[in-house]
């Protein structure tokens, strides 16, 4: 009896509501940092590099070979299902250890993975000579260096070999530095330009102005750009030449030698020989290459540079466009529209657009930016590129305004609350100052209602910079050959298609050629999207609390 | 008594703008006012909130380079009264108002006049202090860059005056460039007069600019107040009766929409006509 006072009195007592509560914030701050940690675990530790074993195994029918590689998974398997798979196990065991072991040399295995059972291991050992060789194509390498040849010709061997390669590996990465400038600074200068003539001629044609003096001056500048292409054509051929020169001969396990032509090579490191510090170091630099170099391989392998760019890019691009339309909106309907049903009317459909599911607004933007306004506009002001479309096929303009149409309501919505807020009293004081109305907004509400347009933006920021779906319709794609600004005229290039993160973790996690592989760099792709995100909240944060500090409403 | 004080207004015909003594007080207050010069003179003023009356029938005039306060009980309608001198009641969307306000001879609610130019030549100061969330200078400076004013030596020149004007420029003049809004109270009462007065008007409106305020800062309010009557015409809205006999040269009683009395302030105070100003002056009701 008394006990079940006690119980009644601890529920009016309102604590089980509190711990309900404090439950609720404990799970959901577990679900987030757990989510965080997770990806940051797996993404990071990837760069991490891992030893090379190398292990003599017991094939199916019997026979012994020998693999190098990295053990990348382990995980317990019933030995029943191994069993019907065909593969011996041992009578008696339950649960049977198996290993995904990545044996790289996609060149020479085909395969790049394969999975490894415990008990067929027969050796297992840590040679510190064995190399990881980082390739431009056909991934990794694992094996041990041979020979080093300059043009043909043996010059080194064995462990004479791996010291001098170190030294002749920072010559052709220095050359191939210069190539890449040149073929992807001047030559796409040229290009450029080329294109760009090519397109004034066309224009000329088009409206019947192409006078013999016209086609001179074109020639001419033709001509030049020719002269210079040529003369780095020929630097180039030198440079391939100088790169060239030197070769490596790999002996991979099972006694197969490949030889790699030095400029393929990225990287090479002995993981086994590396102490702690070394390691940091490596794992540094590929952090840093991650973060600042173009994708290799279909994506699978180097930096990610071209898809932070773009996203960034697309989102300041989106908050240009959103800021003036939302504030405008918002002040039309807070200050000068009649409230009456259909400013109500209005208020509900634009808080209604903030649940259209976004892959709605991509086929919007498809079919109404791309298609129609893109059309147009190269009908009107580049006839001279067609048939092939300049703004007529998705881009990072259209990407663009599809999120900023996506994310004008909450900028509305936001604005229009920052300008309810502002004191009529403030109003009235810049009103019996001679101040028209238009006048008090611009100079008076609309920067104290400021702070609560950035609270907007900040969320618009948030949910633009995570969409991919409609992006996929719009302007994405899976490699941008050039960054949507560079030093060509004129700068930026708002018609060209670009990377995104998010796109980029869908493409590299579901259609990769090699899933296996790129895990890993889901994770850390999916690491720095939460990284930028955060990173562009927190520098409008700071705009806003600046704001706020600034444009402190007046205490009642 | 309010029809009769209508009556004894309406005799003489509005349209000469005569000076109309109907209401201003009798014997010696009505004598004095008939001797000020006439700044804003009010004529059968009814002002409406949707179907309901604010303003019963008002007629007075406001001398010039004098201090005019309105008394009278919450809702009595004073501070609407003085709304209406620069039409800050047009942002009401529901207020209606009937009537002629002079200002210099011409009607202020007249169709073509232009409220811009109306709000620069009579100037207000409100019951809370509402400065911009801007520099003190800006704030003087606000109402001359509306204006288009470029000139910075100008402007400078301006906000020093202004703000000299109302006895804040040696709070202020180390730190005319940070935020008005770390500003005492009083301090930012008399920087939103000194923002008024910047753009030179001819009509100061006060609307309780004390209610706010500690004593020391009203005292000091009020010693401006006295200063600045040389230069404007001040109508000052206040509950503190106190304050209306120190700092004003006239007062009206409000009650209910209707203006009760008028007259020179000490005829009101000492030797009131009405019985419902005594009433209201001895503490009585409101």
């Amino acid at each position: 009896m008394s006990s079940n006072r006690n119980i009644r009195s601890w529920f009016a007592s309102g604590s089980p509501w509190v711990w309900l509560c404090a439950g609720a914030v404990a799970a959901s701050l577990v679900a987030v940092f757990g989510l965080l940690a997770l990806i940051a675990v797996r993404g990071l530790s990837f760069f991490w590099p891992s030893d090379l074993v190398e292990v003599e195994y017991r094939e199916r029918d019997g026979q012994i070979v020998q693999l190098v590689g990295e053990i990348r998974d382990r995980e317990e398997v019933p030995a029943e299902r191994l069993r019907s798979a065909g593969v011996a196990v041992p009578e008696g065991a339950q649960e049977i250890t198996r290993y995904l072991f990545k044996i790289g040399n996609r060149d020479v295995y085909g395969l790049d993975f394969r999975t490894l059972v415990a008990h067929d291991i027969v050796k297992q050992d840590r040679p510190a000579n064995l190399v990881v060789m980082e390739r431009r194509e056909w991934g990794d390498l694992f094996g041990q260096v041979s020979a080093l040849k300059e043009a043909g010709q043996v010059i080194a061997e064995g462990e004479a070999a791996w010291r001098e390669l170190t030294a002749r590996l920072t010559r052709a990465e220095q050359l191939y530095a210069e190539i890449r400038s040149i073929e992807k600074g001047e030559i796409g200068a040229i290009n450029h330009g080329m294109e760009r003539l090519r397109l004034r001629q066309r224009g000329l044609e088009l409206e019947d102005a192409l006078t013999e003096a016209a086609k001179a001056e074109l020639a001419a500048e033709r001509a030049e750009l020719d002269q210079r292409y040529s003369g780095l054509q020929q630097r180039l051929g030198s440079l391939y030449r100088d790169i060239r020169r030197d070769s490596v001969v790999m002996e991979v396990a099972g006694g197969r030698r490949v030889e790699v032509d030095m400029s393929k090579v990225v990287r090479v490191f002995q993981p086994n020989a590396m102490s702690v510090w070394d390691k940091s170091q490596h794992y540094a630099a590929k952090l840093w290459e991650f973060v600042s170099d173009e994708p290799r391989e279909a994506n699978t392998e180097g930096g990610i540079f071209p898809a932070i760019f773009g996203t960034v890019m697309m989102v300041i691009i989106m908050s240009i466009f959103v800021t003036p339309f939302g504030v405008v909106a918002a002040l039309y309907l807070r200050e000068y529209a009649k409230q009456g049903p259909l400013t109500r009317l209005i208020r509900i459909a634009v808080n209604n657009l903030a649940g259209v599911p976004s892959i709605v607004y991509g086929v919007f933007g498809l079919g109404f930016f791309v298609y129609f306004l893109g059309g147009n506009l190269d009908q009107l002001f580049y006839p001279e590129a067609l048939p092939s479309p300049t703004f007529g096929t998705p881009g990072i303009l259209w990407s663009s305004l599809t999120l900023a149409i996506l994310t004008l309501p909450v900028v509305i919505v936001a604005t229009e609350e920052g300008l309810a807020r502002v004191p009529r009293s403030v109003r009235e004081g810049s009103l019996a100052l001679g101040a028209t109305k238009a006048e008090t907004l611009w100079r008076v509400v609309l920067p104290m209602a400021s702070p609560a347009l950035m609270t907007g933006l900040i969320l618009a920021v948030a949910r633009a910079a995570g969409e991919v779906a409609p992006l996929m319709l719009v302007g994405v794609v899976k490699l941008a050959p050039s960054l949507p600004l560079d030093d060509n005229f004129p700068y930026l290039h708002l018609d060209r298609k670009f990377m995104h993160l998010g796109f980029h973790i869908f493409d590299v996690g579901f259609q990769s050629p090699n899933v296996e592989a790129a895990r890993p760099l889901v994770y850390a792709t999916a690491l720095l999207l939460v990284v930028v995100i955060i990173a562009l909240n927190l520098t409008a944060v700071a705009i806003r609390n600046r704001l706020r500090e600034k444009y402190r409403t007046l205490e009642s | 008594m309010n029809q009769d004080m209508n009556k004894t207004v309406k005799e003489p015909s509005s349209r000469t703008h005569a000076l109309d003594l109907g209401a201003l007080g009798r014997g010696r207050a009505r004598l004095q006012l008939a001797k000020e010069t006439v700044s804003l003179q009010v004529q059968d003023l009814n002002l409406y909130y949707g179907a309901k009356q604010a303003l019963n029938g008002i007629n007075m005039i406001i001398p010039d380079h004098r201090v005019t306060a309105f008394i009278g009980p919450s809702g009595c309608g004073k501070s609407t009264l003085l709304r209406c001198f620069n039409r800050m009641n047009d942002l009401v969307e529901i207020c209606r108002t009937e009537g002629q306000i002079l200002l210099d001879g011409n009607d202020i609610y007249a169709k073509g006049q232009n409220v811009v130019d109306l709000r620069r030549r009579v100037g207000m100061v409100f019951q809370k202090p509402n400065p911009f969330p801007k520099s003190i200078y800006e704030n003087v400076a606000y109402g001359l860059r509306l204006q288009g004013m470029k000139d910075r030596r100008r402007i400078d020149e301006v906000v020093e005056k202004s703000l000299r004007g109302a006895a804040l420029w040696d709070e202020v003049k180390d730190r005319l460039h940070d935020s008005a809004l770390g500003l005492s109270g009083g301090q930012q009462q008399r920087l939103v007069i000194a923002r008024a007065i910047a753009v030179e008007p001819e009509v100061l409106l006060l609307d309780e600019p004390a209610s706010a305020l500690d004593p020391i800062s009203t005292l000091k309010l009020e010693e401006l107040i006295y200063e600045l009557k040389s230069n404007y015409t001040i109508v000052i809205v206040t509950h503190n009766m106190q304050q209306a006999a120190r700092v004003s040269d006239y007062t009206a009683f409000m009650f209910m929409g209707d203006l009760i009395e008028y007259a020179d302030t000490d005829t009101l105070f000492t030797n009131p006509r009405e019985k419902r100003t005594e009433d209201y002056i001895t503490g009585r009701y409101g």
